[in-house]
């Protein structure tokens, strides 16, 4: 071959390669990569609508006393320093038993636990906000078996509020997660269970010492993911609790906040991007433990 | 030992049915629900009841459906034919065109993975204000097309493209795209069909950004008008009971029709 014709098919190879992924470089340029560096760009500047002036770190010194966004950020971290844990452990559970051959409707049993994942964030949390009303089905269910003596205040007490949020979105991801570890738990070699039940360990042994160990790659993987999530929390909130994020502040979380910031009253954008930030740190935060922890297995 | 087995077997029947019950619950309490009255409703009355067809007449008074449904399906599928479209060329373009610039540039997309949209959400608002597509369904669908994830998915999933057929085409003097559109497309089909329900779905249920951009009754979303009813100052749940079920029953019927397609989608992103 010519050198003339290997440089033109390394150029026709270049070519190809840059007009594939041309129209989604450019597009992510545009949608995303911008508005990043734009939110931190409105983050150094403070006012109401349209009239912003340069305001160095102010809006990063306003962060430290304002009540609001310290509220809303304890939620957001509470939110998920109690779900995640619950939620994991749940679904790890969940699936250490649908993985055993033994139990009979598996499959039944899997797809019921999976189908709250089918319906969009905004229907469940109308579900639940009928459902936990005062004088609800759940109330009246927890009643009946005495469970409780008075009904409980799930949408007026900002403990209870705090709780619904826990477990709403506990029910719409838990089996989401399970079917990461469903389908993880196919790779594990089943004789190394059967060494272990000869040898008597016990069930909750063989979950503690084989199955979480072995699934700690993917145990990671949906920790952060879910970590995430709950970090922008949003549409449930905002659909309890007719986007108030009552009552008196106790679900409202740092995108509904920002969301409250931009687009509820005279917009504060400036402001409202320096809200956002703090989300970007944690995620990446987040997102660097991750690669950190995936490379360090590898 | 056998009596302590089948003890083991009925806590884990016990763990499993009440996890089961409790994810099944409020699908029959929606469907129940849409049957009562908001007051039998708010009062946890969990038999069927009668309001069934004045909820429907209701519901049917107050939001127009067709159009709701028309402007939901509208934007799902924009968003999917798309994206798809858009993100299944680069992940394939990444992936069949590897060179050291490229490699990079992939990497910068994985790293937009991991931005919140809650800091996009201002700056892209600004955006479509600037260009006057406020309200319109197309800045909907505009920030999706080039999905990272999707990106990422197609092109995981070329690494099993066997790269004999596309040197047989190149024999054959078919060029690139033909070999794109020809014979990637159709080989990959399962691994499109698991991607387009992602897309569709994500599409179908997205709430903030529609609620950011769209403003009018006219180019409301169905996921917008059951938000908005529900959060009425006295919601009348027998008619949000309607609309949820409108609005879950598409991804519902998807999921029954393709489940293994639908779970393969979700794994997608950890194999």
């Amino acid at each position: 071959m010519t050198i003339a014709r290997a440089n033109g098919l390394k150029r026709s190879y270049d070519l190809n390669g840059w007009l594939f992924i041309g129209p989604s470089v450019a597009l992510i340029a545009i949608y995303l990569v911008y508005p990043i560096f734009r939110s931190l760009y409105l983050s150094f500047y403070a006012g109401k609508g349209m009239m912003m002036k340069f305001a160095g770190f102010g809006n990063v010194v306003r962060l430290w006393h304002d009540p609001v966004f310290l509220s809303a950020l304890t939620n957001t971290v509470v939110f998920f320093v109690v779900q995640v844990p619950i939620m994991i452990t749940l679904a790890l559970m969940l699936a250490s038993v649908l993985n055993n051959d033994r139990l009979k409707f598996i499959g039944l049993f899997r797809t019921a636990i999976f189908l709250p994942c089918v319906t969009s964030l905004v229907a469940y949390s109308v579900l639940f906000k009928s459902m936990f009303s005062a004088d609800g089905v759940v109330n009246a269910s927890l009643l009946a078996v005495g469970l409780i003596g008075t009904p409980i205040g799930w949408l007026t007490e900002p403990f209870w509020a705090k709780v619904l949020v826990i477990l709403s979105i506990t029910w719409r991801w838990t089996g989401y997660n399970m079917i990461f570890y469903l389908a993880a738990m196919q790779n594990i070699d089943r004789s190394v269970y059967e060494a272990a039940r000869i040898d008597g360990v016990p069930a909750w042994a063989r979950f503690a010492r084989l199955t979480v160990p072995m699934l700690k790659p993917v145990i990671l993987f949906t920790t952060i993911t879910s970590t995430i999530g709950t970090l922008q929390l949003f549409d449930e909130v905002y659909n309890l609790t007719e986007g108030k994020g009552g009552p008196s502040d106790s679900t409202l979380t740092l995108s509904l906040y920002i969301y409250n910031l931009t687009f509820r009253y005279m917009p504060s954008f400036g402001y409202a991007a320096t809200v956002s930030y703090v989300i970007v740190i944690m995620v990446a935060l987040l997102s660097f433990l991750q690669f950190y922890a995936a490379r360090d297995r590898s | 030992m056998n009596l302590s087995r089948l003890a083991g077997d009925a806590v884990q029947y016990l763990f499993v049915g009440i996890a089961a019950f409790l994810s099944v619950f409020p699908f029959a309490w929606m469907v129940i629900s849409s049957t009562n009255t908001s007051i039998d409703i708010l009062g946890g009355k969990a038999t069927f009841g009668q309001a069934f067809a004045a909820n429907v007449g209701n519901f049917f008074a107050q939001v127009d459906a067709p159009l709701v449904f028309w402007n939901s399906a509208k934007v799902a599928v924009m968003a999917t034919v798309l994206t798809i479209a858009i993100s299944s060329l680069a992940g394939y373009g990444f992936e069949m065109f590897r060179s050291k610039t490229r490699d990079r540039v992939y990497s910068m997309v994985l790293l937009t993975l991991m931005v919140p949209f809650a800091a996009l959400m201002i700056p892209l608002f600004m955006m479509m204000a600037k260009s006057g597509l406020i309200d319109t369904h197309i800045a909907i669908v505009l920030p999706g097309i080039a999905s990272a994830f999707i990106i990422f998915y197609f092109r995981q999933s070329t690494k099993a493209f066997p790269v004999e057929l596309r040197d047989a085409a190149k024999v054959d003097g078919l060029k690139e795209w033909q070999i794109f559109l020809y014979i990637y497309v159709p080989v990959m089909r399962s691994t499109y069909a698991a991607a387009i329900i992602i897309v569709f779905m994500a599409s179908w249920n997205n709430y903030l950004w529609p609620l950011i951009v769209l403003q009018s009754n006219e180019t409301k979303t169905i996921t917008l008008v059951v938000s908005s009813l529900a959060s009425a100052y006295n919601p009348d749940f027998g008619v949000v009971m309607i609309g949820t079920i409108l609005a879950t029953l598409p991804t519902l019927f998807i999921f029954f029709v393709m489940q293994r397609q639908f779970v393969q989608g979700m794994l997608g992103s950890v194999k």
